[in-house]
């Protein structure tokens, strides 16, 4: 079991936009991100998901690619095809762990992806990682 | 009528002058080789001693048998040379006065031509003494007038001169004779001469006495010539005395043979028809005369015609042969064939034919009527082929009847016009073809037709059900493939199903284990370690159903890499330290040293041995567990065992155990966790690496579970 990331009370709370249809699961990795120092936004659909990424672009965004209405993949396209939005990492989360899910993810612009069940320290690791190296490793992280 | 007249004595010379002049006169008859000139001098001296004023001397010229005159005396030269006596006439006083044997005076003389020829003598009486040697009288002397000194003269003279005269006339008899006989010896030869063929004259043994030109050429040779020749002429006469020699001669009568021979000039073969004759040339010897007759060229001819007639024998045979045989055919044609001059009579037909246009005498009025009706439908037919101008050809059909039973015989007919060289028509030849079989084989072909295509619609029918029957097949295929993928995908959405609720499980278990809402007591905490570690079991399972699902579907890709077999141990190791430090068991890991890097799917890799491992681990509650690797170059395939001192598996087990959901105790109340779907997956993912997992194992003896894999997999 990792240990918990202290807070790094130095610089301003960096942001983070979790986009998740399933409560329970969003607000988890929310207060999870929250503990460890983070900002958060919530989204519960694609559409609220845009609307906060251009509003306010995050750091990073948490992505649930199986969204009710406009999806995850097409949400994923929109703010990669967008001058405010397309640095910002997106870290695809799906429960789909069937081949294509993932190959779907990067060509939408997912610059990482991880499979449900993802325990919230596991998915902090990952964001953490990629928003050091700025969007330059695209990994996937194993299974819990 | 003559009378001797006196002599003269009024002129008489001396005695002595007299002698002398016969001396001379005998001197100079000695010497003379030429009867006239001696005879001339005789009468000269006749006529100055005795007065004889005209006198001549003739001579007996043997071959015209007459007396002609060859001097004279007082006589003109004209009716000397006219003076002429048959001697055949016994009766002319002057060819008696030739049989006495002294001078005489010529008395009776008849007839007007006697007298004639004595007229140059002028009057009688005329004398006459003939001239010989004592035999046969070679002259006879005239004179006149017969004067009795004369008549003594005149025997004097016939005495000395007679002689003379009788051996010069026989000399130049001989010389004549000789002048003739080389005359004629000339003309014989220059006669044989030309004669083409050779002619020799031989003795019995073929010595040459007498040749030709022709035949000196092929008989005779001289030294200087060449070699060539005088070796052939050689030849020549060896065969000519064989051929001779080698006949029986019956006297007189002439033989023939056949004499090959050489020609001496050009070397050639000869052949000569030998004809010889014996003659008997005296008592003792005798000779043979041959001809020979070139029949060198007859021969060639002769042979060219034995040849020429033997070839026309032999083109008389095949034509005649060559007839039969086409008689024979046309015969032995099934097929009627008649041939028709230009005016349409028949002229030629084959017995087949005959069947049905020739009727028999004895032929019934019926019979006769369907001859008669074929013959009608020929002519009708044969009018075509004149009608058509300038084809050589008509083809068509013909209905005929058999001549017998009346049935109808459908036939066609092929005419064709035979031209001479000048492009008339000659003859029309007509071949005729019984169709009835063609017609009922066309019926039963026609049958034959109907009944195939019946089948073939039966066929088509069939073909059509079972095409049916096939895209019903299909259908259930798809639908069985499609229920298969939805049974996958049910299996796929329900572990997603799954996850969603177990990753707030999960991730709230470990939010709360980690404190985030605070520092637990240490009874909720032990709680919420058991909530933990059953989620996570439940997690495995649903990612064993997930990977069965995915295999199945194959959707489960092998991504080829190259890699460190130790690597991926120390992997696993690390991963599974917590659990080793948990156990109290002794885990050793025994790696070769120099296996080549491994070509294979990593991933695939590590999760089989991974699996391995952690069964030996929960399955050896005390003791040992040793990780060793192998490599085989002879088969180039690496090895992975995983050996253990745990419980083992029974012999009947050992296979189940790879089977879904299977675990050796199948016992709700098993002692261990777990699905039963870890081997499973482990022999399926080895499967798709072209490896095996094998097993050793005894009851309380532990187990050993051994991966084999191929060094270097090829991509399929």
């Amino acid at each position: 079991m990792n240990a918990i990331p202290r807070p790094d009370r130095r610089e301003s709370p960096r942001l983070v936009l979790i986009v998740d249809d399933f409560e329970d699961n969003r607000e988890m990795y929310a207060e999870y991100f929250r503990f460890a120092g983070w900002r958060v936004e919530e989204a519960g659909s694609g559409l609220e998901a845009l609307d906060k990424a251009f509003t306010d672009p995050p750091d990073v965004i948490v992505m649930d690619l199986s969204l009710p209405g406009l999806d995850g993949w097409e949400a994923t396209r929109r703010i990669k095809a967008d001058a405010r939005t397309r640095h910002v990492p997106v870290i695809a989360v799906t429960g789909h762990a069937l081949a294509g899910h993932s190959r779907g993810a990067r060509e939408a612009g997912c610059d990482a992806f991880v499979t449900k069940p993802c325990l919230p320290e596991h998915l902090l690791a990952e964001v953490e990682r990629l928003v050091a190296g700025r969007g330059r490793a695209k990994t996937k992280i194993g299974r819990a | 009528m003559a009378r001797v007249a006196a002599a003269r004595h009024d002129a008489q010379p001396s005695p002595d002058d007299g002698t002398a002049r016969k001396l001379a006169l005998l001197e100079l008859l000695a010497a003379c080789t030429d009867p006239g000139v001696g005879a001339d001098r005789a009468l000269g001296w006749l006529a100055g001693e005795t007065g004889v004023r005209r006198a001549l001397c003739a001579v007996v010229e043997t071959e015209r048998g007459r007396l002609v005159a060859i001097a004279g005396h007082g006589i003109g030269p004209g009716d000397l040379q006219r003076f002429s006596v048959d001697l055949d006439d016994r009766e002319h006083p002057a060819v008696a006065a030739m049989a006495a044997a002294t001078p005489t005076v010529l008395v009776d003389v008849d007839g007007a031509h006697r007298r004639a020829s004595l007229a140059p003598l002028g009057a009688g009486p005329w004398g006459a003494a003939p001239l010989g040697d004592g035999g046969a009288n070679a002259g006879l002397l005239l004179f006149a007038p017969a004067s009795p000194p004369a008549l003594r003269a005149a025997r004097w003279l016939a005495r000395v001169f007679g002689p003379s005269l009788a051996r010069l006339q026989t000399r130049r008899a001989l010389a004549a004779a000789e002048r003739r006989f080389r005359h004629e010896r000339a003309q014989l030869y220059a006669v044989i001469n030309a004669v083409p063929d050779p002619i020799l004259y031989t003795d019995r043994d073929g010595r040459m006495i007498l040749a030709n030109a022709r035949a000196e050429m092929l008989f005779a040779s001289r030294e200087d010539e060449s070699e060539g020749r005088r070796r052939a002429v050689a030849l020549n006469n060896m065969l000519f005395s064989a051929a001779l020699s080698g006949s029986a001669f019956d006297d007189g009568e002439a033989f023939r043979h056949e004499l090959p021979l050489v020609d001496p000039e050009e070397g050639s073969d000869l052949l000569f028809e030998l004809l010889s004759t014996v003659i008997k040339e005296g008592p003792e010897t005798d000779g043979v005369v041959s001809i020979l007759r070139n029949v060198t060229d007859l021969r060639v001819a002769t042979e060219e015609l034995q040849e020429n007639y033997q070839k026309l024998r032999l083109a008389e045979a095949e034509a005649r042969a060559e007839r039969d045989r086409l008689d024979l055919i046309i015969d032995s044609v099934a097929d009627p064939i008649l041939v028709t001059d230009p005016a349409g009579n028949l002229v030629m037909m084959n017995a087949p034919a005959q069947r049905l246009f020739a009727a028999p005498a004895d032929a019934t009025s019926e019979v006769l009527a369907h001859f008669r009706s074929n013959d009608a439908h020929f002519t009708s037919f044969i009018s075509n082929l004149f009608l058509s101008g300038a084809d050589l050809r008509h083809r068509g059909g013909i209905s005929l009847v058999d001549p017998e039973t009346g049935t109808s015989i459908p036939n066609e007919a092929i005419s064709g016009k035979i031209l001479s060289d000048h492009g008339e028509v000659v003859a029309v030849v007509t071949i005729l073809h019984d169709r009835t079989e063609e017609v009922e084989k066309a019926r039963l072909y026609e049958e034959i037709a109907r009944a195939s295509a019946e089948l073939e619609q039966k066929v088509r029918d069939a073909t059509t059900e079972l095409a049916r029957q096939n895209e019903l097949l299909r259908r259930q295929h798809i639908e069985l493939e499609q229920a298969s993928a939805l049974k996958t995908r049910f299996l796929a959405n329900m572990s997603h199903e799954f996850r969603t609720p177990l990753n707030a499980i999960l991730g709230y278990t470990s939010m709360l284990l980690q404190g985030v809402s605070g520092e637990l007591p240490p009874g909720p905490r032990r709680g919420l370690v058991r909530v933990d570690a059953n989620a996570r079991h439940l997690l495995g399972l649903i990612n064993d159903i997930l990977d069965i699902a995915r295999i199945e579907a194959g959707k489960m890709p092998v991504t080829l890499s190259e890699f460190k077999l130790d690597d991926v141990l120390a992997e696993i190791m690390t991963e599974v330290e917590p659990l080793i430090g948990r156990s109290q068991l002794d885990v050793t890991t025994e790696l070769a040293s120099g296996i080549p890097a491994v070509k294979s799917d990593r991933q695939k890799v590590k999760q089989i041995v991974l699996n391995l491992l952690t069964n030996a681990l929960k399955f050896t509650p005390q003791g040992w567990v040793r990780i060793r690797t192998r490599y085989d170059a002879a088969t180039n395939r690496v090895a992975v065992a995983v050996a253990d001192s745990g419980i083992g598996v029974a012999p009947d087990d050992q296979a189940r155990i790879f089977e879904d959901f299977r675990q050796a105790d199948n016992s709700p109340t098993r002692e261990y966790g777990g699905a039963g779907l870890g081997l499973s997956i482990c022999r399926r993912l080895a499967d798709m690496l072209d490896g095996q997992i094998a097993l050793e194992s005894a009851i309380g003896h532990g187990s050993t579970f051994t991966l084999v894999l191929p060094l270097r997999l090829r991509r399929r």
